[in-house]
């Protein structure tokens, strides 16, 4: 989907994307909201209420809200005045300013100060249509943006349905009559209180979410913002509830959709750090999860009400080790001891030590945490600033030991940082450029949309000691290659550093490092861009780092192209002239329990579960690792493990409840093989009836090696003995919409994914379990095996099970056959047009039984096996094609 | 055909300095003085605004020479014709008929040309300078919320002055030399509610000043900071004009080049001034420099501020033909 940014300035331009996380709006300049700003200001003090707002831009606002409306206040007069204030600071007026008033007359006065493109904080249709085109009209002609309250005639909307209705029709009036620019169109759709133990306030945040979600999906180009902190109004004097309040409704508010917030981070718990109890049960106020969600909420504050005891909760971490100090610091942001702290880590490790160690161990947490939006970005720059300050300690103990080591007073290694052009992605490059400021390095960075030349320029300008470059888009991938080649024409022989979503080692080694007779790296992640940066500045480790990359692309690059070369493909009747030898003299040929289906309906949930294989599990949730090593994994043991408990739980509930519901389809049939890769089925009475058509391997193989088809695993028609093919279908996925609906109104997107992941779980556990029976009971070709659970998953077992779609047999058409024969439906299992299984939930295959059955990859193959493929299948060849598109070398 | 359908063809050349030409007059006080303004009791020397009124001839010889340049937009001889900038004569009474004057006379020469040479129409740009006093700076280092003038004076300053040239026949306004956005905002603002008030609108035309090596307006936004406070009007075209050489231009207009959903345009200084105030790079230099600009693609429009003449306008106006003019791109954001 293509997206107008919203563009604001002061001094600097600011340019709202989808990547840029959330803006986060400084809130302290605002009388409404701080006792101590309105002081400052009825006091006349603006020259400390300037400091106010340093702190606030400091703190990592990126624009800054100011409010004037108190009675007491000539307002018009204090807002201009503290807006020219502003525009003589400029680290202040680096940022753009929301104009925050209620009366317009005040906002329009501000208007008339600012040079940049401001916010207007805020228009509505509370005085009707005329008054809102007329404000709005005024709004645009001064180069504004504006919040949009969710207000009209009849009040403030305080129901999903009126939020959604009021700011639908101020969209339309906007966009359409005022022709005001959509991305200038910030929604405020009201964030109320929670948690008042007013019945009608219980839905108040799901209210906001929901809006939000509409607004992002219905309003082309608007934004959602709010005033956060109304949220947790009852709580006031509280500030641990309150802050875990405002970090988990950010948290819930910034998944669907809202993108702007005014928000004081200086009162923002990490969402990752809320005590577990207190954001359950926070999230119970604020997902509307249970009906005694406020009485629990109540009594957790009891248990940290007042200062003394937050201080004190604030205090236990000083009782860690000193690692353990330093990360906390890191994480939270907190300048206060780390000092101390880092004095006593220099004296355990040294000055250099220090930062390569435990500070950037810290920093990868918060690298982590950030990444997955559980640290906000203000959050980020705050840590930021902690690792600056003990760096800034460290520097003259670096400084000596430079000296008594004799190494020279060299600065620090430059690196220049851009998104290449046409990408304005820079979350991550920004990242990079703190981790690298951290760790000593000077950094020059161009920013995003940086065309080459300038990258160039720049480069040699500066004298830097390498380029990084960085994109999340794909075609910054050729960009990036265009980079390459003009550096490699102006002979130059910087270290080029690549990084970024789209990228890739190989892509970095197959496409730019070729092109570039210098050094070039793939960096995976903001923390990796530290050690390779070090080594490639330098000049004792660069040449043979250098060489190490340069020889690894190569090998790299090789394999691809030999991957890509296997284009020696042979005819498909050489291919059968190299079938699979089985001696089918000597093979013992078990036939099968009974002929035709068997329904297994309700299967029971618990047995199934004992056959989970729970790697695959953490694959979803993007941890890596093998189960269960990965529980005790140095980096994703906690989450693994943390994550695997809900796992239990939420298996034990699905099994105690029965919510899930788990059937299966099994059946056998005589058959024989053909000529020509078909396997025929004859009914129960003998009667040939049905055709499974197979593909067959066309590389060219290296001696011995067969062209294998799976019709070579049954017994041909010449062979004269009666072989026989199984086929199944199970699911454990009937009843999961229901728990996903449950959920989702919930809001809970973690039980969400967490329910979907189960089923799939139990749905291949189900099948592992199945195949078990059919090879000990149903079939009872392996009525002996006695496999652990470990062995099972490393299919040390007789026979295959595989699947129409994967690998060996990947024509997902050949289903359809599949399920008219198991009559899947009458267990649930159904195939839709597109040949999916539904529920999703649901595995399908065949079962051989042959001992040299295995599995294979069909890979490519050429048109004239399509073209027989099709006849075969009565098909036209175009349809097959589709379908195949993966596997045809044309 | 107009302004905009000629600006996807071909890049279109803007004349150069009109200071710089005068002064080879070397007029006297009475050169800027007419049988109304005769017993004006303040010295008018150096209004050359004025000379539009009091010695047409030459304001319109000077167009001449810029169009006979080659030269497709003449700016009117009204860069400080505001009642602000006025006052410092205490002409402010006068600023409407110094804009109307300034006006009719370029388009009288702007006609003749068009007559001409039908296959090259000349248009004529009414300058818009910003005025002597900042509105989001103070003069008093001091008092530094102090404004010398507000956004309401301003605005109805650039409003007296744009009646005036838009009475005069213009063909388009061109805001220039900016060195404070918020006066620019003011101007746009005085313009946007004329054409209101008409009910007639034609082109605007925007120019900032880099002001330095620090790559900022005066009042210290970045270029691109100054593109997006201005973006909401209705511009043909944004730039960046004086202050500086083609070449130490050349980085900011790439920022335009880049960001700007509108044409471009730059009309630098004949380089730097050397030690004595003056404008020593010779056409050919700048040309040399301006090449680059073209072969890059950056602009649509190019001409000439301080210290150029009409022999660096018809270099530049040769080289301009022969590169084709930039393409704008809206910049959209994947997601």
């Amino acid at each position: 989907m293509h997206h107008r940014p919203l563009k604001l300035s002061g001094f600097e331009a600011v340019t709202i994307t989808p990547a840029s996380n959330f803006v986060n709006i400084g809130e302290r300049t605002n009388v409404t909201g701080s006792a101590k700003f309105l002081k400052l200001i009825k006091d006349d003090k603006f020259d400390v209420a300037l400091e106010v707002a340093l702190d606030q831009v400091r703190g990592g606002a990126q624009v800054i809200d100011i409010n004037m409306d108190e009675a007491m206040l000539d307002s018009q007069a204090a807002m201009v005045r503290f807006l020219n204030l502003i525009a003589s600071e400029p680290e202040i007026a680096a940022v753009p300013v929301m104009i925050d008033s209620s009366k317009w007359e005040v906002i329009e006065a501000g208007l008339k100060c600012l040079q940049g493109k401001g916010i207007v904080n805020s228009i509505s249709l509370k005085a009707g249509e005329d008054e809102f085109v007329r404000q709005a009209k005024l709004v645009r002609r001064y180069g504004a943006a504006t919040v949009v309250m969710a207000f009209d005639e009849q009040g403030q909307a305080d129901t999903y349905e009126r939020r959604i209705s009021i700011c639908q029709r101020a969209y339309r009036i906007l966009v359409g009559q005022v022709k005001f620019a959509p991305e200038d169109i910030i929604f405020d759709p009201n964030i109320f209180p929670v948690a008042t133990g007013i019945d009608e306030h219980r839905n108040y945040a799901v209210d906001f979410f929901r809006a939000a979600k509409w607004i992002r999906e219905n309003l082309p180009d608007a934004h959602v913002s709010g005033g956060v902190s109304n949220v947790s109004f009852s709580f006031r004097g509280n500030q641990v509830v309150r802050e875990a309040m405002h970090s988990a409704f950010l948290f819930h508010a910034i998944k669907n959709g809202m993108d702007m917030g005014i928000v004081n981070p200086a009162l923002l718990e990490v969402y990752d750090e809320i005590p577990k109890e207190l954001l359950e049960r926070v999230e119970d106020v604020l997902l509307n999860r249970r009906e005694d969600a406020t009485e629990r909420l109540l009594e957790y504050a009891e248990t940290v009400k007042g200062s003394s005891k937050k201080k004190e909760t604030d205090d236990e971490w000083r009782t860690g080790t000193v690692e353990e100090r330093l990360s906390h610091a890191l994480v939270k942001g907190i300048l206060d001891f780390i000092e101390i702290d880092t004095e006593e880590a220099r004296q355990k490790y040294g000055p250099l030590q220090v930062i390569e160690g435990p500070l950037m161990d810290g920093m990868n947490v918060v690298g982590d945490l950030f990444g997955a939006g559980k640290m906000f970005l203000p959050q980020v720059v705050k840590s930021a600033r902690v690792m600056k300050k003990s760096v800034a300690y460290l520097t003259p103990y670096l400084e000596e030991e430079k000296k008594r080591t004799g190494t020279s007073g060299k600065s620090a290694a430059k690196i220049l940082l851009a998104t290449v052009k046409g990408d304005v992605h820079d979350i991550g490059k920004n990242i990079v450029g703190v981790v690298m400021a951290c760790n000593n390095f000077e950094v020059v960075d161009l920013g995003v949309m940086v065309p080459t030349e300038k990258i160039i320029e720049a480069a040699k300008r500066e004298k830097v000691d390498a380029i990084g470059l960085s994109g999340l888009i794909t075609p910054s991938l050729d960009e990036m290659v265009h980079v390459a080649k003009e550096m490699q024409h102006e002979k130059m022989e910087l270290p080029l550093l690549i990084g970024g979503a789209t990228t890739s080692r190989i892509h970095t080694a197959v496409k730019i490092d070729p092109v570039y007779s210098g050094p070039v790296v793939h960096v995976l992640d903001a923390s990796r861009s530290v050690p390779v940066t070090t080594e490639l500045a330098n000049p004792s480790t660069r040449d043979s780092f250098k060489e190490k990359t340069k020889k690894e692309y190569e090998v790299m690059r090789k394999n691809h192209e030999s991957r890509q070369q296997i284009k020696n493909y042979i005819s498909l009747a050489e291919a059968r002239k190299n079938k699979t030898v089985i001696d089918w003299a000597t093979t013992k040929i078990t036939q099968p329990t009974f002929i035709g289906r068997k329904i297994l309906m309700n299967y029971p949930l618990e047995e199934i579960s004992k056959y989970i294989d729970w790697t695959p599990f953490f694959q979803t949730w993007m941890l890596a690792g093998r189960y269960p090593d990965i529980l005790k994994d140095e980096v994703v043991g906690g989450e693994a493990t943390k994550l695997f408990s809900d796992a239990q739980t939420t298996l034990k509930e699905i099994i105690v409840k029965k919510s899930l519901q788990a059937n299966a389809v099994v059946a056998f049939y005589p058959c024989y093989a053909t000529e020509e890769d078909d396997i025929v089925l004859f009914d129960e009475l003998g009667s040939q009836f049905e055709t499974l058509h197979f593909l067959r391997q066309q590389t060219k193989k290296a001696q011995n090696l067969p062209n294998f088809c799976l019709s070579d695993f049954v017994a041909p028609q010449s062979a004269g003995k009666k072989d026989y093919l199984g086929m199944f279908a199970v699911t454990a996925g009937l009843g999961l919409e229901k728990l996903i609906e449950k959920y989702k109104a919930q809001h809970d997107d973690y039980m969400v994914i967490m329910v979907k992941a189960m089923a799939d779980r139990l749905a291949e556990a189900f099948a592992e379990l199945l195949h078990e029976k059919v090879r000990k009971e149903f079939w009872g070709y392996a009525q002996t095996e006695n496999l652990s659970g470990e062995e099972l998953i490393s299919e040390k077992y007789q026979g295959i099970r595989p699947a129409p779609g994967y690998p060996a047999c990947p024509d997902h058409t050949e289903k359809k056959t599949i399920f008219r024969l198991l009559k899947a439906e009458e267990a649930g299992i159904i195939l839709t047009e597109s040949y999916a299984m539904y529920p999703a939930a649901a595995v399908s295959g065949y079962y051989f039984s042959n001992p040299g059955s295995k599995y294979f990859g069909l890979g490519k193959m050429d048109k004239d096996q399509v073209v027989e493929y099709a006849s075969r299948k009565k098909m036209n060849i175009e349809e097959i094609e589709r379908w195949l598109a993966q596997n045809l070398t044309y | 055909m107009n302004i905009k359908e000629i600006l996807n063809e071909r890049i279109l050349v803007l004349d150069g300095a009109m200071g710089t030409m005068i002064q080879q007059y070397k007029l006297e006080e009475n050169d800027f003085r007419n049988e109304k303004l005769k017993d004006h009791p303040y010295p008018l020397k150096g209004n050359n605004d004025l000379l539009s009124i009091t010695r047409p001839d030459i304001i319109k010889e000077i167009h001449r020479k810029y169009f006979e340049a080659g030269a497709d937009i003449a700016e009117t001889n009204t860069f400080g014709s505001t009642s602000v900038a006025q006052a410092d004569y205490h002409l402010e009474p006068f600023v409407y008929d110094i804009n109307y004057a300034g006006a009719r006379i370029a388009k009288e020469i702007a006609e003749e040309f068009t007559k001409k040479e039908p296959h090259k129409p000349r248009f004529v740009a009414g300058s818009m300078g910003p005025t002597t006093k900042l509105a989001s700076m103070s003069p008093d280092v001091n008092n530094p919320g102090y404004r010398a003038i507000t956004f309401d004076q301003l605005k109805n300053a650039f409003k007296e002055q744009a009646q005036g040239l838009m009475d005069g026949g213009v063909d388009m306004f061109l805001i220039e030399t900016i060195t404070d956005t918020l006066n620019a905002k003011a101007a746009l603002f005085a313009v946007q509610e004329l054409f209101d008030e008409t009910r007639k609108q034609i082109p605007i035309m925007i120019s900032g000043t880099i002001t330095d090596a620090s790559g900022r307006i005066l009042s210290g936004q970045t270029t691109e900071a100054f593109l997006i406070s201005v973006s909401h009007a209705p511009l043909m075209s944004i730039g960046l004009n004086c202050a500086l050489g083609a070449s130490a231009l050349r980085p900011y207009l790439q920022v335009l080049n880049e960001k700007a959903p509108f044409y471009t345009s730059a009309h630098p200084n004949a380089g730097l001034p050397n030690e004595f105030g003056q404008y020593d790079q010779t056409p050919e230099e700048m040309a040399l420099q301006i090449k680059e600009f073209l072969e890059e693609g950056l602009v649509n429009i190019i001409g000439g501020c301080c210290g150029t003449t009409p022999r660096h306008i018809e270099l530049i106006a040769k080289l301009a033909k022969e590169y084709k003019p930039r393409k704008i791109e809206q910049e959209i954001i994947e997601s």
